[in-house]
Parts: C-alpha cells; sequence; structure tokens
C-alpha cells in the first residue's frame, strides 16, 4: 500500500522490540468478541490510476458550473478565483499545517490569520474579528446565542428576509425554543419586524442584500433594536457586496457574520465554506471562536499568537463560549489571498462588475412576458414571479443546460405563496449570451402560459 | 482586623461585618500571569461557596468562590486595566470584591493563617 | 485607516535587527505594511454603476482593504508559509491530532470542476454524481463502523458531537423523557465533549478515571439514573487505552434508558479493526481531518459526519442522501439543518479518495501500523520516561508519558516541548489528557517509517538525558532555532491587538 512505509520485515522487527508476538496481541484489550476475524466487506486497495478513473466517472455525472449558463445564487455564488490563490492553498505549509497552537513554528498561520481579522474587520465596519467559523450559517445561529450571553435576554427575532436554510440553522442549535420567533418570508421586501421588538428581545436578525435580493436598511432596525436594549445582527452572504454597499459595522451593528465563500473558495456543492463573524471590541469575550493577536517574543521581535483562549473548549470545556474546534483555517487563507489581491480597488471594481451584470439580468427578465420583478433594489441577486409554478420550469431549463436559479420552493415547500418564485444571481461570471440564452429559454418555458 | 482563607485559596479580610476577598499569594503564583478578571455585579447576593468571580491565566480560568453568604458592595474596578495587580500584590491592590456578611459566624468553618499556611505546605 | 504612504518598510518595525529582502529571513511584513488600496492583482474592467438599484445604501466608509499584485502575493504568502512547520516537511507527534500524510490524489480529485463547481441548490438532476459519491461515503463510513446511518453534513469533529447530541436529545423528548438533563463525560475526556454536553443545556457530570487509566464500569453503573441522558466516551480512550469494559458500559448505559455517544476521534486506531457499533455505540462523529486524511489546513476545514444507531437514525438532521436521492423536506422525527447545505463535500472527495486507494484491507493495516508505531515509541522510550498506567499494556495509536521522569531538573514539560522544535520536530501533546500530570502524548500515526521513528526516539532519549543532566538551559531558552522564541502569551492577553493598526504619528516633541 503506498501510503504506508513499513516492510513485512520491519513490522517483525519492530514487534520483537514491543516484545508482542504479534499485531493482534497489541489488540489485547479488545473484548475478543469485538475483533474482526475477516476484513470488513469493503474493496480492496486500488492504485491510484483506479481510483482516479472511479471519481472521475463520478464527477462526470455532475453538471459544472463553468458548462452552461449558471444563475444560482441563494447562499453560495459562482466568482471566478485567480490561479494563485489555488496555487498558494495548496503548498505543503499551509495544506498541511496543524492548527496554530506552537506559534514557534506557526508563524506564517498565525501572521495570515492576523491580517485575515484585519480584513474582516474593516470589510463589515467592525472592531474586530474571529479567526473564521465553518460557514455563514452556523456563524448566524452563534451570533445570535451570543446575543443571548450578552444581554442576558432571550428572545431572538429572525427576519422574514433570512435565507430559509439559516433560519433552520438557527431553529436547530436553539431547539426551536419558543422565544425563537421567525417571521414568515418576506418576498417582496417588506419590512415586518421592527414592529415586533419589545424589551425581553435579546436580538434581531436581519439579512442584506436579503434572500429574495432586496437590500435592508440595516441603521433602521439598528435604531430600533438598540431603542429597546437589544442587538443587531447583520447577516451577509454575498461578501462581495460589501465592495458597494455600506458596511454593516458603519450603520449600527453589534455583530455580523457572513458566507466568505465568494472570496477566495469554490462551491463545492455547499462546503467547505468559511464563516466571518465581527463584533463590537467590547464583545470579544463573548465571541465564540478562535482569536490571533499580536504580540513579541523572547527577543522582542513581532510575533502572533491565538489568544484569549480561555472562551474555548480545550480550556473552559462546559464553560465555553461555544464547543467550535476546528475552523476553516484553509479556507480563511484563500479567503485572505483573493482578497489581497484584489485589495480596495479590485474589490470595488468587482462590486459594481456584479451589480451591473445583475442589472442586465433584471433588464432582460423584465422584457420576458409574464415575468415579474419583484425587487426595487438588489445587489447581484433578484426574485422573479412567474404565472406558472417555478419548480418545473427550473427542471425543462435545466435541460436545455440552463442552470436557471433556485426555485423558492424548495427552500420553503410548504408555503403556496412562494411556488412561483425563483431567485437568481449574476456575477461577473455571467455573460449577455448566458442572459440572452436565459430570457430565451425561460420565455419558451412559460410562453403558452403567459 | 482578621484574615480567614478557604483551602480553594480564597482569603478574606474582615473588617466589623465587611470582608475583602482576593486570591492568596500561593494562588497567583500557582496561576500564573492573570490576563483578566471577570467581577461580579455589587448588589449581588451570594451564598458561601457561590461562584462569584473568575480570574483568568493564559491556560487557564478559575472561579473564585464566596467564602462566606453576603452581599457584594464593591468590586475591584482597577483589575480591569490591570489585572496583573492580582500576581504583584495579591492581598493588596490586587483585592476583587468587598462583601457584606449575612452571618459573621462563619467565619469559624474558615482557615486562620497558621492552618492556610499548613495547609499550602 | 491610512494606509502606509512612507514606501513599502523592509523589516517588522520592530526591534528586531533582521532586514528581510531575502526570503531566507524570517521577518515578512504585514499585508498592510506591504500593499495599497490602490494596487490590485485582479484585472477588472471599471465599470460605471448608477444608484438606481442601491436604494442609497452606497458604502461611504472606506474599505482600507490592503492590495497586492500578483507577484507581491505570491511572495508574501509564500515567504509566510516558510515560517509554518507542516506535515510534509516532518513528523507531527501529536496525540488525538492523527497528523498523517495527506495524499495528493485527494486534492486534485476534489478539484474536478464536477465536484468543486457545482452548487448545492442546483437542480438534483444535474448532481447525480454527487449524490451518488454522498451514498458511497456514507456506506463506507457505516460499513466500518456496522451502524444503521450516518448524517454526514457536521462541519468538523465538534459539530458532529453536537449534531450526535442532538439526535440524542431529541430521542429523550419523543418518549418524552425530558427529564433526562445530566450527560456522564470522563475526566479524561476531549474539552470539546463537556463543552457540547452544556451547549445543548445538559449538565455535565465527570466519572473519574481507574488508576489505569480507563473507565470504571462500576462507576458508570453508580452514576447512573433516571436523569442521565448520555455518556460521552472517547474510545480507545484519551490515554491511548482501547477501553476494555466498554461493551458493559454500553450495556448498562442502555439498561439505564440512556445512549452511549462516543467521541471517534481515535477511530484511527480501530479502523477495519474493530467496529463501533458492535461495541453498542449509538452515535459517534468521525473526523474526516484526522482518519481520512484530509488536510488540517493550519486549522480546518474539518468534516464530522456522525454514524447513528437504528434507535437514532429517525433522528438524523437533514439533508441527507437516501437510495440515492437528496433528501431535503423528510417525513417523521429528523431535525432540522445544522448547516444550510450539504456538508464539506470537498472533504468528502478526499476522504472518499483515500479510502478507495486503501480498501478495507489497507485501512485496516493503517489501523494496525498506527498502533504497532506507538507501541514502538512506547516501547523504545518506556526505559527512560515515565509511563503512566504502565499496568494497561500495550497501548493503541498512542503513547502518554507523564512528567515525573524530569523531576528536579527545572525542566517542564513545556520546556521539553519546545526543545523538540529545536531538534527539527513539531511537540508532541502537552498537558492532555487532564488526568496525567504533566502529560506528555504521542501519536506517531501509520505515516511514520522506522527510520523516522528511530531518528525522533533517539532525539527524545537525548534530550532526556541531558534534561537529567542539568542542563536546563538547552530547555528553558528553547527554541531558539525556530522562526520565533517563546511569544508574551500574557502580553496578548492583557493589551489584545487583533487586527493591524495604521501606526500613529509620531507626537510632537514638547517645546
Amino acid at each position: 500500500m503506498r501510503y504506508l512505509p513499513h516492510s513485512a520485515a520491519e513490522r517483525a522487527e519492530m514487534l520483537a522490540v514491543i516484545g508482542a508476538k504479534s499485531a493482534e496481541e497489541l489488540f489485547g484489550a479488545v473484548p475478543r468478541h469485538a475483533l474482526l476475524t475477516r476484513p470488513v466487506d469493503l474493496p480492496a486497495h486500488s492504485p491510484e490510476f483506479l481510483v482516479e478513473a472511479r471519481m472521475r466517472a463520478m464527477a462526470a455525472r455532475n453538471r459544472a458550473g463553468a458548462d452552461g449558463p449558471f444563475f444560482v445564487g441563494a447562499g453560495a455564488y459562482r466568482h471566478h478565483v485567480p490561479a494563485t490563490v489555488d496555487h498558494l492553498i495548496q503548498r505543503s505549509e499551509w495544506l498541511t499545517a496543524y492548527t496554530p497552537y506552537q506559534p514557534e513554528v506557526s508563524q506564517g498561520t498565525l501572521q495570515m490569520l492576523f491580517e485575515f481579522q484585519t480584513q474582516v474587520a474593516h470589510l463589515t465596519g467592525m472592531d474586530v474579528a474571529n479567526a473564521s467559523m465553518y460557514d455563514g450559517s452556523t456563524a448566524t445561529a452563534e451570533a445570535v446565542l451570543m446575543a443571548r450571553r450578552l444581554t442576558r435576554k432571550d428572545r431572538i427575532i429572525l427576519s422574514g428576509g433570512l435565507h430559509p436554510h439559516y433560519r433552520d440553522v438557527v431553529h436547530t442549535y436553539l431547539d426551536n425554543s419558543p422565544n425563537l420567533v421567525s417571521l414568515p418570508a418576506s418576498p417582496e421586501g417588506q419590512g415586518d419586524i421592527l414592529d415586533r421588538i419589545d424589551d425581553d428581545t435579546a436580538a434581531i436578525v436581519i439579512q442584506t442584500p436579503d434572500f429574495f435580493g432586496h437590500l435592508r436598511d440595516v441603521k433602521r432596525a439598528a435604531d430600533a433594536i438598540h431603542a429597546k436594549g437589544g442587538l443587531l445582527i447583520v447577516v451577509v452572504t454575498e461578501v462581495v457586496s460589501l465592495g458597494l454597499l455600506e458596511a454593516p459595522g458603519a450603520l449600527g451593528a453589534d455583530i455580523v457574520v457572513c458566507e466568505g465563500q465568494s472570496i477566495g473558495n469554490a462551491l463545492n456543492f455547499g462546503g467547505p465554506y468559511v464563516g466571518l463573524m465581527a463584533t463590537r471590541k467590547e464583545f470579544i469575550r463573548q465571541m465564540p471562536g478562535r482569536l490571533c493577536g499580536e504580540t513579541v517574543d523572547a527577543d522582542g521581535n513581532r510575533g502572533f499568537v491565538l489568544t484569549l483562549s480561555t472562551r474555548e473548549q480545550h480550556i473552559r470545556r462546559e464553560k465555553a463560549t461555544s464547543n467550535i474546534c476546528t475552523n476553516s483555517g484553509l479556507c480563511a487563507l484563500a479567503f485572505s489571498i483573493h482578497m489581497s489581491l484584489l485589495g480596495e480597488a479590485g474589490l470595488t471594481r468587482l462590486a459594481r462588475l456584479n451589480h451591473s451584470r445583475a442589472a442586465a439580468l433584471a433588464k432582460a427578465l423584465r422584457a420576458v412576458p409574464g415575468v415579474e420583478l419583484l425587487n426595487k433594489t438588489f445587489f447581484n441577486e433578484m426574485t422573479i414571479r412567474l404565472p406558472i409554478p417555478a419548480a418545473p420550469v427550473i427542471e425543462i431549463l435545466a435541460e436545455a443546460d440552463v442552470l436557471a436559479g433556485v426555485p423558492v420552493s424548495r427552500l420553503i415547500p410548504d408555503d403556496p405563496a412562494v411556488d412561483n418564485l425563483i431567485v437568481l444571481a449574476a456575477t461577473e461570471l455571467t455573460t449577455d449570451a448566458d442572459i440572452d440564452m436565459l430570457a430565451t429559454c425561460l420565455n419558451a418555458a412559460i410562453g403558452g402560459a403567459a | 482586623m482578621t484574615t480567614r482563607y478557604t483551602e480553594d485559596h480564597e482569603y478574606i479580610r474582615v473588617e466589623g461585618t465587611t470582608g475583602t476577598v482576593g486570591i492568596t499569594n500561593y494562588a497567583q503564583d500557582q496561576l500564573g500571569d492573570i490576563v483578566f478578571v471577570e467581577l461580579p455585579t455589587p448588589g449581588k447576593k451570594l451564598k458561601k461557596g457561590d461562584e462569584a468571580a473568575v480570574v483568568e491565566s493564559v491556560k487557564a480560568a478559575s472561579e473564585i468562590y464566596a467564602p462566606v453568604s453576603g452581599t457584594i458592595t464593591e468590586v475591584n474596578l482597577a483589575l480591569q486595566a490591570e489585572p496583573g495587580l492580582i500576581n504583584t500584590a495579591p492581598d493588596a491592590g490586587g483585592w476583587i470584591y468587598k462583601i457584606a456578611l449575612d452571618d459573621t459566624s462563619e467565619l469559624d468553618s474558615l482557615l486562620d493563617d497558621a492552618a492556610y499556611a499548613k495547609h499550602t505546605a | 485607516m491610512s494606509m502606509n504612504t512612507q514606501g513599502r518598510p523592509t523589516g517588522t518595525g520592530t526591534a528586531s535587527a533582521a532586514a528581510t529582502g531575502s526570503s531566507l529571513l524570517p521577518n515578512e511584513p504585514l499585508l498592510f505594511e506591504i500593499g495599497d488600496t490602490e494596487h490590485s492583482g485582479v484585472d477588472l474592467p471599471d465599470v460605471a454603476v448608477s444608484g438606481d438599484f442601491l436604494g442609497g445604501f452606497e458604502r461611504k466608509s472606506p474599505l482600507s482593504l490592503a492590495g497586492l499584485t500578483e507577484p507581491e502575493a505570491m511572495r508574501h504568502y509564500v515567504r509566510l508559509s516558510r515560517l509554518n512547520y507542516s506535515i510534509d516537511s516532518g513528523m507531527y507527534p501529536l496525540g488525538s491530532c492523527t497528523m498523517k500524510h495527506n495524499p495528493r490524489l485527494n486534492e486534485k480529485m476534489a478539484r474536478l470542476p464536477g465536484f468543486a463547481d457545482i452548487h448545492p441548490l442546483q437542480p438534483v438532476s444535474t448532481v447525480k454524481g454527487a449524490l451518488e459519491l454522498m451514498s458511497e461515503l456514507a456506506h463506507w463510513l457505516m460499513t466500518l463502523t456496522n451502524t444503521a446511518a450516518v448524517c454526514l453534513t457536521p462541519k468538523a469533529g465538534a459539530h458532529g458531537e453536537m449534531a450526535g447530541m442532538m439526535a440524542i436529545r431529541a430521542a429523550h423528548q419523543a418518549t418524552r423523557q425530558n427529564h433526562r438533563n445530566v450527560v456522564l463525560v470522563p475526566e479524561s475526556a476531549h474539552g470539546t465533549n463537556p463543552a457540547t454536553a452544556a451547549f445543548l443545556g445538559y449538565t455535565v457530570k465527570a466519572i473519574p478515571a481507574r488508576t489505569d487509566g480507563t473507565v470504571d464500569v462500576e462507576a458508570v453503573k453508580a452514576a447512573l439514573g433516571s436523569d442521565i441522558a448520555a455518556i460521552m466516551l472517547t474510545n480507545p480512550n484519551t490515554c491511548g487505552l482501547f477501553e476494555p469494559d466498554i461493551i458493559d458500559i454500553a450495556k448498562a448505559v442502555h439498561d439505564a434508558g440512556a445512549y452511549f455517544y462516543c467521541d471517534g476521534a481515535n477511530f484511527n486506531a480501530i479502523m477495519g479493526v474493530v467496529r463501533p457499533g458492535d461495541l453498542g455505540i449509538d452515535a459517534m462523529h468521525i473526523n474526516l481531518h484526522k482518519t481520512f486524511s484530509t488536510p488540517h489546513g493550519g486549522g480546518g476545514p474539518g468534516a464530522g459526519p456522525v454514524v447513528l444507531s437504528e434507535a437514532l437514525a429517525p433522528f438524523a438532521p437533514v439533508p441527507f442522501v437516501r437510495d440515492g436521492e437528496l433528501v431535503e423536506h423528510p417525513e417523521g422525527t429528523h431535525l432540522g439543518r445544522v448547516t444550510a447545505f450539504n456538508g464539506q463535500m470537498g472533504m468528502y472527495v478526499r476522504a472518499l479518495t483515500y479510502m478507495l486507494s486503501h480498501g478495507g484491507d489497507g485501512l485496516a493495516q493503517a489501523a494496525k501500523d498506527a498502533v504497532l508505531n506507538a507501541n514502538y515509541v512506547k516501547a523504545r522510550l518506556g526505559d527512560v520516561f515515565s509511563v503512566p498506567f504502565a499496568e494497561a499494556g500495550f497501548c493503541m495509536h498512542e503513547a502518554l508519558f507523564d512528567d515525573s521522569f524530569l523531576e528536579g531538573s527545572g525542566v517542564t514539560t513545556l520546556d521539553f516541548a519546545k526543545a523538540l522544535i529545536d531538534e527539527g520536530y513539531h511537540p508532541m501533546t502537552m498537558y492532555f489528557p487532564l488526568v496525567v500530570h504533566g502529560a506528555m502524548l504521542i501519536e506517531p500515526t501509520e505515516s511514520e517509517s522506522r527510520q523516522t521513528l528511530d531518528h525522533f526516539c533517539e532525539t527524545m532519549l537525548d534530550l532526556a538525558a541531558d534534561a537529567k543532566a542539568g542542563n536546563a538551559e538547552r530547555f528553558t531558552a528553547a527554541p531558539t532555532r525556530a522562526p520565533r522564541r517563546r511569544l508574551d502569551e500574557t502580553r496578548a492577553a492583557r493589551q489584545p491587538k487583533l487586527k493591524w493598526e495604521a501606526p500613529q504619528p509620531l507626537p510632537q516633541a514638547a517645546e
């Protein structure tokens, strides 16, 4: 087996040093009848070329994003990632390093995390950011728990514009707590959350751009919740939007969580992604996840360490802020490299380009008879209403090799009001030809109904 | 003025019915550099043995228990900016909180100087 | 933030005299000290944008993000990378972390567009291969563990623990056993176990270890009662020992109406040799980034699928693949999502590639070699290093030592570990498990050759001899040959500096 260095002779010699007669003797503590007497019922080892062939056959049964027009978004976005990013993250020293608990031999990872935290803080307009979470959805749930700790209140209100999967994750984390209020989906971008705030409200959670693409008024939400002594959690699933839209921190957000996948990370069918979490300085000690801080070494040289670890599970055990341990280090690296390649100038251009492609998409969609665009505002994503149920239309278009977005009913299956809705995204990769193709196919698919 | 100790290395220095609570020199030495102190809220009522505060070193978080029952009257805000006071002067500038004792007879169950010295020997 | 306008510094701006310019010196300025807001390494057209659809929410505050051109970025990140230790450059004797070789075929496969460039919400008819891959991975995991179901989606081990414990909680709720609010956790457990239990609202009750480092079935029985929801046990345990009474413990737990959560962090020791389902476990997470070689990446991403017994299968979180179909909205008692999408697909691809490469036979051989290597280290070091629980006999995949051999030397476990850095090794796991004083936990994994192990052991013996000979300086001053000496963690924690701040202009000298 190509990954195992020992020869049979070496194994025998080593057993002799150990003083065991056989490898089986080393498993002597295992109850006899629990020890397998024959190999597990799985295929035997395989040479590299055969494994590769098997994997390629599976990959070939999937329709990759690059294979044709692609408008799927809804929390994960298809962007171009510079070749440099993927080259760098495959370097041994990044890819195969352990968590930087030994700072003397982990300064690369630590300095990168310090830079990452700075980038995230600037991007969100907050004081501090942590060294990443699993993804945007779990970061949202953690933010909700953090707000409860900070306010010592229980009630949480989720906006109807929050991604339905994120809502589901928060419900799972909070065990469907009766103090968790989830407002009905608001595909028209209707504001509903501010009237619901009361003195027992720990936090409200709003998303902008929201699941349906609408831009939400962060400042108004912040003022309303702060007046009642609660916190505002702002969720951003399309982090490129922050290149064009005001930072939530500048508008009064208390905790900002983002899905960072758009920068540096491929779609990967949903993971691994990278959750960003940023907050105010005074809330640091209730923030979950790792934090990297600057210090000096014994010679006075600048260096970096993981710090404030007493919040974490390996020290605090049952009193930790979260049970999170492994996070998304390499995805954070990919994010950080891509973001430093972009810089302020590049991110601004990228955001503008995304918005302008979305504007072209909106224009084309509105020209399709029977299609109603629900958005007055958007960044790079929008919702349309068809005259007929959306899910079958998506399938018809997929057969024409156009991935036309996400039928809302797939995420919210029990609400007839959303049956005819599709959420579509455009990015810098969306071409005029893609948009023409979509409009043509959509027109054909709903032509009879319009 | 009397000073009494718990087996968990808190001290309480009592004047009248008010006690000043901190951790002993022995405790600070064992914990190493203190980097953060989570202080209680004045007015909070505690029973003997309740968790009153948390002191954190780089690698450990240790709960500080109430050596007696009573009400917190004052906390040492200087520790927020300078938690190292617990290391440099645990029984002076490094005190953690003051407590109005409910029942001074609870002090009888604590260790005196000699007993604590023996406990840490 | 005002960006650096004073030209590009060549040093770190600290007391260090080291000038960079040579890529071989261990200093690299921060991104924000090299780049500025004008430079960019990505060519994009500068399109004009109208405010028509932006509702007045355009950004007014500065982004202050430093940009680098491509050659600058390449150098910055390559130079930074050289300050890291990695498994490709040397052995990680890190107990409980399973730092094994990361095959590059896995990386190549994960980057096939058919896996990397597919969206979690594109029509299921267009991702049949992805569903096939998830089914296949599930089949391997269930076969290796002899369990009824697996929830693939958890993002890491601790997340898998959470999902598994949630399934246990849901099972109790379904049978109106909500009063079960206590979880038993042995003192030797990973920190995530009590953290997870507390996270879900359980009270944690510690179970003391026996003097031989294993859990006493009688202590478990004594602690069991109508308030116990579950026990969380690591097997092989964190002392590197197989729990000999595990089957009896499982039976006692089940007899008391509780469930058995097994922390699968140490599955590498027994994969293909022992199936946890045969031991009576109800739920167990599997760290794909430990056992199945997906790269650790400097702290993730991980993946923590959790296998479930027949009793817990109805409570598996969504989504999952059943009969080749993606199930997102099932009937019945299933838990909701623990993450937005389908879990760590990129890690599934790597793990399955690894499994197919090894085959069932190769996985068993890998487990046996991991155990062989740990016992070899233990045998070679055992005469000099102090071995707790020696009466337990052979260890599993990791060898545990305590610090009594250092008594009187003035050298601590930490000093000893830091001295290893100067010999070219990553330190072993220190001060864990907590039940052993000054613990040193060494897990060589199956990836290390005998030659590497011999060299490592000779280094360890040399260090031990030096410590005993009174040469404390080699340890207390260590490391001296790493990119940094020991870092001041107190300063970092007392005055947290968690992001780069533009240097303040020097105050004008007073007149």
